[in-house]
């Protein structure tokens, strides 16, 4: 179904549009966003500054860019997907040559008033290109080689670049996106089974590479690897984020300790506490109730997502919906599991919390998708 | 492209289909990863409450002030010393450089250990305070805090250190402290954690070292919040330190002062002690040291120097040397005849200046003789040939019995570093340690304190007061602990028959009080001082048949540590004793010339309290006893920096 084929005249049009918005889910990303202020503010010991403007200013940008990409047509989105897709790859490209080093990495372009990360913007126009990628494609051909192979260079190459840099997390976000909007599309089972045997020999050969010439991954990334698989190994150095995570999570209890008074945060024994380990802190101040609670909020988005994907019988509008929506789970859920030590260390922050205004904007830009489908669906 | 309807109701139906299989999956996990948050907090929320407890509370000691030492009177004898010390914070300081400098022109910085400082500067954090200079008096403190303002980081702190006024006085009775070793760590098998603070000061000689575990105190406890990089945040919570005990020693400073400076420096040992409780009043040993410099770091050479010394400073030759008590022994060889009933007082032995016994000749200090002798001649004169005689007549086994009765070849349980056992030989101990049967010359030597015959001034003095209290004296050096007075019971007689004692102190009293007597030279003219004693001298070598042949060498011309011991022992008043006092000068020569004079002085100084009166000496003597009074007197000194005893810094 093109968007010709739209009945337009049941579509809303206008400043309709607007009561057309899912306004649960915009409370919802609003909701979390605050307990991120919070969180924020409370790392920095009870100040707005370093973290907690900055923040606020970014999310304010995202939600006036996710009101604005919902009053546009979807239809518009997806003819602009494969333009997105390019420019994201151009980025990629030119972190390569101009990006800012931080931690190790090549990760930034400075623009001046933002600090860009093109790999989180990679995730969402990747998953938009392929849904547009699908939407094209006559379904019955979906399954044949040549047409899996496509979509598989469309998720690869952003991977290439992002590992390039490196960045092992968003590399597995990528990926795992990506397979899942192919799955949702409806490739083959066989080729997921092919897939995963892959997998196996790849991390298979992962292992056997280390120390060899042609080692596959960064010593840091092995290393990373070790830690996660025994974490005593190395109590103060590699395992020592997973160790001092765990305790901070465990000794928060039922009901936490309190409003910053949990005291791994508050003494410095969390690393990177307002980025990749701010969930610590959260559970370490609000307990086990505190992280069921924004767990449930992140399944309630997930939900609403779901919803709007599942509502729509645009192919182009439900597959980049539910594509985002797999990639929103992923970054909370590898980043949960990393704290949690069900996870290696692979540095994937956790949505609409972390510090971070490159991915605060790009979620809030892909939740604008969602809800310009949500609102340009034919009723 | 277009599509069809069907397709498009195909599509949806498979992406629904498929996102439901991918919405359970996802739920799924949703689910593992609350099981995984509930197993870490609320399963194990105790075990990681406590690692987070110990991430973030360190536990610091603090070190308790240590107990006091005071002699009999309240004097204290060892305190602890406010001692100020300046320390540098190197991220407040800034500039450390321009702040050392700063430093240094208004207080003087030894050069090694500010190079020591400025290395630890930059080993550790930031925030940790180094020390840049320590033991400043107050003067230099103030200078450095009115500065304050343009010396950013410096802070003056306080802290305490041991002091012992009367330094060099009390080296050998009370000790010293210094920083714990490894090797003390292994020797003392403490598991006080005290010992475990870097340069923490415990007693290493002396009674510091023996009552350490009474002095030291206990620890307090700091609890304190620390961050990731180890900075203090807060404090938490605080259990005091409890500070060590107080000591109070039975020693008289002022008498320990005389003593010390009577001795002078002379390599000798004095012990003056109480006849009626065993409370020993002064215990001395020269040359001494002064322990402060232990305290604060004695430098290589000058320890050294006290170790090569020929004198033995570090040896407390009080309690640990041990002598042959020669002709002070006598009074036990006679005690022992007289209670076994193989001689009466008034019986005489012919001495013809030496006796043949089983082919050797054994001979008399007096080459002449002295003709004919009964008991109190034979003490008051010396006579070596009476007690061959009687050594013969008692045997050697009885002698050894008296001479344990009386106090010798015991260690005594006094709180003193290596107190000696000395020796009082048996048959049985010579078959064992010289592997060799006892022979009568061993039993005629052992009379007259020669031979195998060991006893340490300490030994002499109980021995003294035994015999003039008739009683069973224990020396005692602990007055109070804390205030509790240590358990004194008055002592049981020794049983010995009053008769007999009343003879040896007759004689005792001849010695020092009659003409003939060895020590007629140095007596107490003032009744109610005079005192009774004999004289020593017992000697450190063999005297070859050969240089007899050649008339007996004289003292003076033979190499120091060739020369005779002196030893004198006494009691006084002879008629009420109240102290007893043993004087041993090393290779002094003979007894009465160098050992009797010192236990007069002493005798007078503890029985007047004060600088022996002149009438005390026979009226010739006085002029040179006044001068010998003046040369003493810049000796004795008034402990300094002490007001009040009780002050606990």
């Amino acid at each position: 179904m093109s968007y010709l084929e739209y009945n337009v005249k049941r579509a809303p049009a206008g400043l309709r549009k607007l009561l057309y918005l899912n306004w649960a889910l915009i409370v919802l990303v609003a909701t979390v966003s605050s307990v991120g202020f919070l969180m924020l503010y409370a790392v920095a010991g009870g100040s707005l500054t370093p973290w907690v403007e900055p923040q606020m200013k970014r999310f304010a940008l995202g939600m006036g860019a996710m009101l604005f990409i919902a009053m546009v047509p979807i239809w518009f989105w997806r003819n602009m997907a494969g333009v997105a897709y390019g420019a994201s790859l151009l980025l990629l490209i030119l972190v390569e040559i101009i990006g800012d080093v931080g931690m190790g990495a090549r990760r930034w372009i400075d623009l001046g008033f933002i600090r860009l990360q093109p790999s989180e913007m990679a995730k969402i126009t990747m998953v938009m290109m392929l849904a547009a990628y699908y939407d094209w494609l006559d379904i019955r051909k979906v399954s044949r080689p040549f047409w899996v192979l496509v979509p598989l260079v469309i998720i690869l190459l952003p991977t290439f670049l992002v590992l390039r840099q490196p960045d092992l997390g968003t590399a597995i976000l990528l990926v795992a996106g990506g397979g899942i909007v192919m799955f949702l599309a409806g490739v083959s089972l066989w080729y997921f089974g092919a897939l995963g045997a892959l997998g196996i020999a790849l991390v298979t050969a992962v292992f056997q590479s280390r120390g060899t010439s042609w080692q596959l991954l960064k010593d840091y990334q092995y290393r990373r690897i070790d830690t996660f698989l025994d974490p005593s190994i190395d109590p103060l150095g590699q395992g020592y984020h997973i160790t001092q995570s765990k305790i901070a999570l465990g000794s928060g209890g039922w009901s936490g300790r309190g409003f910053m008074q949990g005291t791994q945060t508050r003494l410095n024994f969390l690393p990177e506490k307002h980025t990749d380990f701010i969930f610590t802190t959260l559970a370490e101040d609000f307990g086990f109730i505190g992280g069921m609670v924004l767990l449930g909020l992140y399944l309630l988005i997930l939900g609403f997502c779901f919803y709007t994907g599942l509502k729509t019988r645009d192919r182009f509008a439900s597959l980049a919906t539910l594509g985002i929506a797999a990639t929103f789970f992923l970054f909370f859920a590898v980043n949960m599991s990393m704290v949690m030590g069900l996870a290696p260390v692979v540095g994937v922050p956790l949505p609409l919390v972390s510090y971070g205004g490159s991915a605060m904007l790009v979620l809030l830009a892909a939740f604008g998708l969602v809800q310009s489908a949500n609102v340009h669906r034919p009723r | 492209m277009k599509r069809s309807p069907k397709d498009t109701a195909e599509s949806h139906r498979r992406i629904g289909r498929r996102a439901l299989v991918l919405g359970a999956l996802q739920l799924g996990f949703a689910g593992v990863l609350a099981a995984r948050m509930r197993y870490l907090q609320v399963e194990n929320a105790d075990q990681f409450r406590l690692l987070a407890d110990e991430n973030r509370i360190n536990i610091r000691l603090l070190p308790p002030a240590r107990g006091l030492i005071f002699d009999r009177h309240g004097t204290p004898l060892a305190v602890n010393e406010q001692n100020y010390r300046i320390t540098i914070v190197r991220e407040d300081a800034g500039d450390v450089e321009m702040v050392i400098d700063r430093l240094q022109k208004l207080i003087h910085l030894d050069p090694d250990d500010l190079k020591k400082s400025l290395k630890e500067l930059r080993q550790r954090s930031a925030f940790v305070p180094v020390t840049l200079a320590d033991r400043l008096t107050w003067e230099q403190v103030s200078e450095v805090a009115v500065n304050a303002p343009v010396l950013p980081g410096i802070t003056p702190e306080v802290g305490l250190t041991r002091h012992y006024p009367f330094d060099t006085d009390f080296a050998h009775v009370v000790g010293y402290v210094g920083p714990v070793s490894d090797y003390d760590l292994k020797k003392l098998d403490d598991p006080d954690p005290l010992l475990q603070i870097p340069r923490f000061q415990i007693g290493k000689s002396g009674v510091e070292a023996k009552l350490e575990r009474k002095l030291r105190g206990k620890a307090g406890i700091k609890r304190i919040e620390v961050n990731a990089q180890g900075r203090v945040m807060r404090e938490i919570g605080r259990q005091e330190s409890t500070p060590g005990a107080d000591v109070q020693l039975t020693v008289d400073s002022s008498l320990q002062n005389y003593v010390q400076a009577r001795l002078g420096g002379e390599s000798a040992a004095a012990v003056v002690i109480d006849t009626h409780d065993g409370d020993l009043l002064a215990i001395g040993s020269t040359p001494a040291f002064d322990p402060n410099k232990f305290v604060t770091g004695i430098s290589v050479a000058e320890y050294k120097a006290l170790l090569e010394n020929e004198y033995r400073p570090l040896a407390n030759k009080a309690v640990q040397g041990t002598y042959p008590p020669g002709s002070t022994f006598k009074m036990v060889t006679a005690l022992a005849a007289l209670e076994a009933g193989v001689v009466a007082p008034e019986e005489t032995v012919y001495c013809r200046g030496f006796t043949r016994v089983g082919g050797r000749r054994f001979h008399c200090w007096k080459r002449a003789g002295h003709g004919h002798v009964d008991l109190l001649e034979s003490l008051q004169e010396s006579c070596d040939v009476y007690y061959y005689d009687l050594a013969q007549r008692v045997g050697i086994e009885r002698i050894t019995a008296m001479a344990r009765r009386l106090g010798l070849g015991r260690q005594y349980p006094i709180p003193m570093s290596a107190v000696a056992e000395g020796l009082t030989p048996t048959k049985e101990w010579k078959r064992l340690r010289k592997g060799a049967e006892w022979v009568i010359g061993d039993s005629l030597n052992a009379a007259i304190g020669q031979g195998f015959v060991l006893a340490s001034p300490l030994q002499l003095a109980v021995m003294t007061a035994r015999l003039a209290s008739g009683r069973q004296i224990e020396p005692r050096l602990i007055k109070s602990i804390d205030g509790i007075e240590a358990p004194r019971d008055k002592p049981a007689p020794l049983g010995l028959n009053e008769n007999n004692l009343r003879r040896i102190r007759q004689a005792m009293f001849a010695v020092s009080n009659t003409r003939k007597g060895t020590a007629y030279r140095s007596r107490i003219v003032l009744d109610g001082l005079r005192l009774a004693g004999k004289t020593g001298t017992s000697q450190v070598r063999n005297i070859t048949k050969a240089e007899r042949a050649r008339g007996v060498v004289r003292n003076e011309d033979l190499p120091w540590n060739r020369r005779d011991h002196a030893l004198f022992v006494s009691f006084a008043p002879h008629d009420r004793p109240r102290i007893a006092v043993a004087v041993v000068v090393e290779h002094g020569g003979g007894g009465s010339k160098a050992a009797a004079p010192i236990a007069r002085d002493i005798v007078l100084r503890a029985l007047t309290g004060d600088m022996p009166p002149l009438d005390a000496y026979p009226r010739t003597d006085r002029q040179r006893i006044a001068e010998e009074q003046k040369r003493l007197k810049p000796k004795l000194r008034r402990p300094r920096g002490v007001e009040s005893g009780r002050d606990r810094a």
